[in-house]
């Protein structure tokens, strides 16, 4: 392949929005709204129509104040759960949204579960009722009311652009054809979610992709904010889900929606012994096995056929895999209990607290550069409804910033990306390593699982494996600079790992780092693996000189406002 | 976890191929379908409701717990109908309807 086959397309933004997920999109259509002359970009590495955790559909709206509750509420749910390593200002910024954003989902179409007032049917104090299969469809049809916006799907983008005035675009490469898109923004929004794939997975052979989390969100907008020095936070406090076992879809629609209770080998309920928190609940199953009384189960058995067939719709419309399990072993829910099993660790903003470091108005430590959603972080327990609010806040901001925010010109924006343009063009054109991306993968998620507590080694680690892992790591991205691509496919696979070797190596910091044990559920520091209270603060990390840096910051308890200072 | 598209009944229109959340589907040198690494799949079944044709179905590995049997979704009006195909039983139909929320 020569130079010339590499085609160069450049693009320009008022606001550009890196990833058209919940958030992303969301972010796209409340600043249409706020001005129609903005020229609002929207780079999506696989089509906003079915993209992202909304792909397959979701089942409920898991973020939403109901009527007699307050925002306040919510703020302490969250405190309680991420034992309070949480920021107030973010948390609270975004529940005053909730019930907004919701309504707004019901105008672009969402079906919303009413009473006969026409009340929305709640599930609790935060959950309402929703056929969460068409929410990506839906949102997707709401950008196309816009004149202003403008998608480019298929785009997968690998880098911000800095210059002196701080980040002013991105770089990418289309993944069906020849060509990189190099991209000038005055202003930039990473919305590209969280990461799935860092460990060795529940099912690691065939059905490698079957987890709960999307495998194409690869943590590109944390690996991309990283390698430019933007401060994140938390990273420790990974996510761990109790799901299925085998299909790893959400066991909440049986546990909430029939209440149904776990129960271990023995027909014991254990909850009581680890605490109802995510994190307790992502422990029970784990040690009850541990402590010889696995496997451990939903006790479905006994539910009524409507029951039955409620829940088989139910996962149709959001994890069609456990009703097509169901059928096809003939173990329906009311004939034999649902078995349960821990996750390999994620990373995501929104269900718990890693992402970018953000001031309230969802500002990254990088001028020019904001982020919403599962790619943000401080603010567990977003869910749908919370990275979308997320992104109406970025984006005015953003729309407030603009004035202060010039844009690049043309000679400077190809200099500027040239670095990243040649490298796709040298993996394209060279082709001398010994390995190919899934040997590469493979080694990665191996060395995660086995070293910074996957899976198989009970979500344990300890300072000496936290080592091993940081220099297998280490070593595995010297080796995936080397990888070349035939085709943009694989190209789209070694840029994939490249930013999950990135991620990685931000998450064994933040292990590393943490010398207790808050979370047991999501992980066990063997070293230190009490609870200490002297942990109160939050570990954040940026990289200087290649390096990841760790630095601390107080908790922000009772304020709802944070700038950054330093 | 995995879709299978029949050649036979995939008339290359490239819905399927849009649509997957990871780029998954290619063309093939005959104009149709190919999964090009079945073990990718996240089985969203994204595909599964883009495509019009009934060529793509949906079925589960064996590494977890699958059998042979396959999903397909056939669309009439707002009720998706997803047919699972068990070897030597009658096809299963679950009829769910896009304008009800789920109960649970
Ligand atoms: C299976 C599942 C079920 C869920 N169910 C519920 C539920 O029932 N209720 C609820 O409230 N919440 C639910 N959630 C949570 C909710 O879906 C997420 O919190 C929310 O979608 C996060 O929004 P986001 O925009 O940050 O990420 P996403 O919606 O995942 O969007 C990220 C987007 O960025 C794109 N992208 C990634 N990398 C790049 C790149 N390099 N270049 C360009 N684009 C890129 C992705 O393709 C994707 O479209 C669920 C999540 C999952 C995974
Ligand atoms: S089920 Fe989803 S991930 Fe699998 S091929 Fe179809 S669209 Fe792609
Ligand atoms: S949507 Fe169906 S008919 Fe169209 S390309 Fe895909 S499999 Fe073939």
């Amino acid at each position: 392949m020569k130079r010339d086959d590499l085609r160069l397309e450049t693009l320009r933004a008022d606001i550009l929005i890196v990833g058209g997920g919940a958030a992303g999109c969301y972010a796209a259509i409340s600043a249409a709204r706020i001005n129609p002359d903005l020229r609002i970009l929207v780079v999506e590495k696989a089509n906003v129509k079915r993209s992202g955790c909304l792909a397959g559909g979701v089942n409920a709206i898991n973020a939403y104040i109901v009527e007699g509750h307050t925002e306040h509420e919510y703020l302490e749910y969250v405190r309680w759960d991420a034992e309070k390593i949480i920021r107030d200002d973010l948390v609270l910024s975004m529940a005053k949204r909730f019930n907004e954003t919701t309504r707004d989902l019901e105008r672009m179409g969402l079906v919303i579960l009413k009473d006969e007032s026409g009340n929305y049917v709640s599930r609790g104090k935060r959950n309402i009722k929703i056929n969460g299969e068409n929410i990506k469809p839906i949102l997707a049809s709401e950008l196309e009311r816009y004149d202003n916006i403008c998608v480019i799907n298929h785009v997968n983008v690998t880098d911000l652009l800095v210059d002196e005035n701080g980040v002013c675009g991105a770089v990418g490469f289309s993944v069906n054809f020849e060509a990189a898109f190099v991209i000038a923004a005055r202003a930039t929004l990473v919305a590209t979610g969280g990461a799935a794939g860092l460990y060795r997975p529940n099912n690691p052979g065939f059905s490698r992709h079957k987890m709960w989390y999307p495998p194409f969100n690869t943590g590109a907008g944390y690996a991309m904010g990283a390698r430019i020095g933007a401060e994140m936070t938390s990273f420790e406090m990974r996510f761990v889900a109790q799901r299925c076992k085998d299909t790893i879809a959400p066991t909440g629609t049986i546990a909430l929606g029939v209440g149904a209770p776990e129960v271990n080998v023995l027909g014991e309920t254990y909850a009581f012994r680890y605490g109802h928190s995510t994190s307790g609940r992502a422990q029970g199953a784990t040690a009850e096995a541990l402590a010889g009384r696995g496997p451990c189960y939903l006790k479905t058995v006994g539910l009524s056929s409507e029951q039955e067939a409620e829940l088989c719709r139910a996962y149709l419309n959001m994890s069609p895999a456990q009703t097509l399990k169901w059928f096809e072993s003939g173990q329906t829910p009311s004939r034999c209990n649902v078995e349960i099993e821990g996750t390999e660790p994620y990373i995501v903003g929104g269900h718990t607290g890693s992402g970018y470091w953000i001031d309230t108005s969802r500002r990254t430590t990088l001028a020019g550069l904001y982020a919403a959603g599962d790619v943000a972080g401080g603010a567990p327990k977003k869910f749908v409804t919370g990275a979308m609010a997320e992104g109406a806040i970025a984006v005015e901001t953003m729309i407030d910033d603009l004035a202060s925010r010039s844009e690049i010109q043309s000679e400077d924006l190809v200099r500027v990306a040239r670095e990243k343009t040649d490298e796709y063009l040298r993996r394209m054109t060279v082709h001398d390593s010994v390995y190919n991306v899934f040997d590469l993968e493979e080694a990665m998620q191996k060395t995660m699982d086995v070293y910074a507590g996957g899976i198989s080694a009970k979500y344990r680690y300890n300072d000496n494996q936290l080592e091993i892992a940081q220099t297998r790591v280490a070593e595995l991205t010297q080796m995936a600079a080397a990888l070349s691509a035939r085709d943009m496919d694989e190209m789209l696979r070694i840029y994939e790992l490249i930013d999950r070797l990135t991620v990685c190596e931000t998450v064994i910091a933040h292990l590393k780092a943490r010398r207790e044990t808050r979370w047991p559920g999501f992980g066990v520091n063997a070293n230190y693996p009490e609870k200490n209270n002297e942990w109160e603060f939050f570990v954040n990390s940026r990289r200087r000189d290649g390096l990841v840096e760790i630095v601390t910051r107080p908790l922000t308890l009772g304020k709802d406002w944070y700038e950054h200072t330093n | 976890m995995s879709i299978r598209i029949d050649p036979k009944l995939c008339v290359g229109c490239g819905a399927c191929i849009e649509a997957c959340p990871g780029n998954l589907i290619k063309r093939g040198a005959n104009g149709k379908a190919v999964l090009k690494r079945p073990e990718e799949c996240w089985g969203c079944a994204s595909c599964l409701k883009e495509c019009r044709f009934k060529a793509a179905s949906y079925f589960l590995g064996a590494d977890i717990g699958g059998c042979g049997a396959l999903m397909q979704i056939e669309k009439v009006g707002d009720v998706a109908h997803w047919i699972i195909r068990i070897a030597g039983r009658a096809p299963i139909d679950i009829p769910v309807d896009r304008r009800s929320a789920n109960k649970y």
